[in-house]
């Protein structure tokens, strides 16, 4: 019951911090809903039991990736131009909706094969058992640092002085 | 009413076509790559609440949900390390102004 309330508390939350990603017209305040959007899906990963996606949520989205966006939007200062849309917003939008109308079609004519299991109290353990262990994702795992060096030195050689 | 897999795969799917939306139609860069975290975001609630309700004990989802966030992360660091390059050399973010490689 307590999870079918905080389901719809954060599924309103996450869902009216991704509309305001949209229409507002003030960019700084369309990063700070971006805020509340990851802020809600942090706790919809609680919901699913998953903890400690939720915490790395929290960590790398709402401390990182939010304070990089911000710090754009403050150094670029194009926020006196707000947020305008294209000529191609309606086309945008019929398109949006098109793929929503089709995706939920498409989920609601699976049949789902549901597993009636728990999932494991702790997620922490076993996620570092299948990264880690026997037949996991060791090879990916030592793949993603090397993504990140390569993504932090080109971050950095371009926004560098010439 | 308890919360089943479908009302998660519909929430993923509603914050996708908002971020698609976003990202389509917006002019300002930063606010493209704010749209393109949203739907990132959304394929993680359907990875995540696969993982929960499909494969329970095989957390095969969460491990990908893992390295979406890496590659997020790397993607968003180096997107706006381009747009601040771009605004540095040319005044604008403005996407309908840069047409340096459109044909």
């Amino acid at each position: 019951m307590g999870v079918t309330i905080a389901f719809w508390i954060l599924a309103v939350a996450a869902i009216l911090g991704a509309l305001g990603v949209v229409l507002l017209r003030n960019v700084f305040r369309a990063a700070l809903s971006l805020v509340l959007c990851f802020l809600a899906v942090a706790g919809l990963y609680v919901t699913l039991s998953a903890d400690f996606l939720a915490a790395v949520q929290i960590l790398v989205y709402v401390g990182a990736i939010a304070v990089l966006i911000i710090l754009a939007i403050m150094l670029t200062r194009d926020v006196q131009r707000g947020s305008p849309g294209n000529r191609l917003q309606l086309p945008a939008f019929i398109v949006a909706a098109l793929f929503l109308a089709i995706v939920a079609f498409a989920i609601f004519q699976t049949s789902w094969q549901l597993a009636e299991l728990p999932p494991p109290a702790p997620t922490t353990s076993d996620l570092a058992f299948r990264l880690l262990g026997d037949g996991g994702f060791i090879l990916p795992l030592e793949i993603a640092p090397v993504l990140l060096l390569a993504a932090i030195i080109g971050a950095i050689v371009l926004v560098r002085e010439k | 009413m308890s919360i089943a897999l479908e009302h998660y795969l519909i929430l993923a799917t509603v914050l996708f076509s908002i971020g698609l939306y976003g990202a389509l139609a917006k002019r300002s860069a930063i606010v493209i790559l704010m749209s393109i975290e949203l739907m990132l975001n959304a394929v993680n609630i359907a990875m995540i609440a696969f993982s929960r309700y499909i494969v329970p004990l095989m957390l095969t989802g969460q491990v990908f949900a893992i390295f979406i966030i890496v590659v997020a992360a790397a993607e968003a660091a180096v997107g706006l390390a381009i747009t601040m390059a771009i605004y540095r050399r040319r005044e604008t973010i403005d996407t309908t102004e840069i047409n340096l490689m459109k044909w």
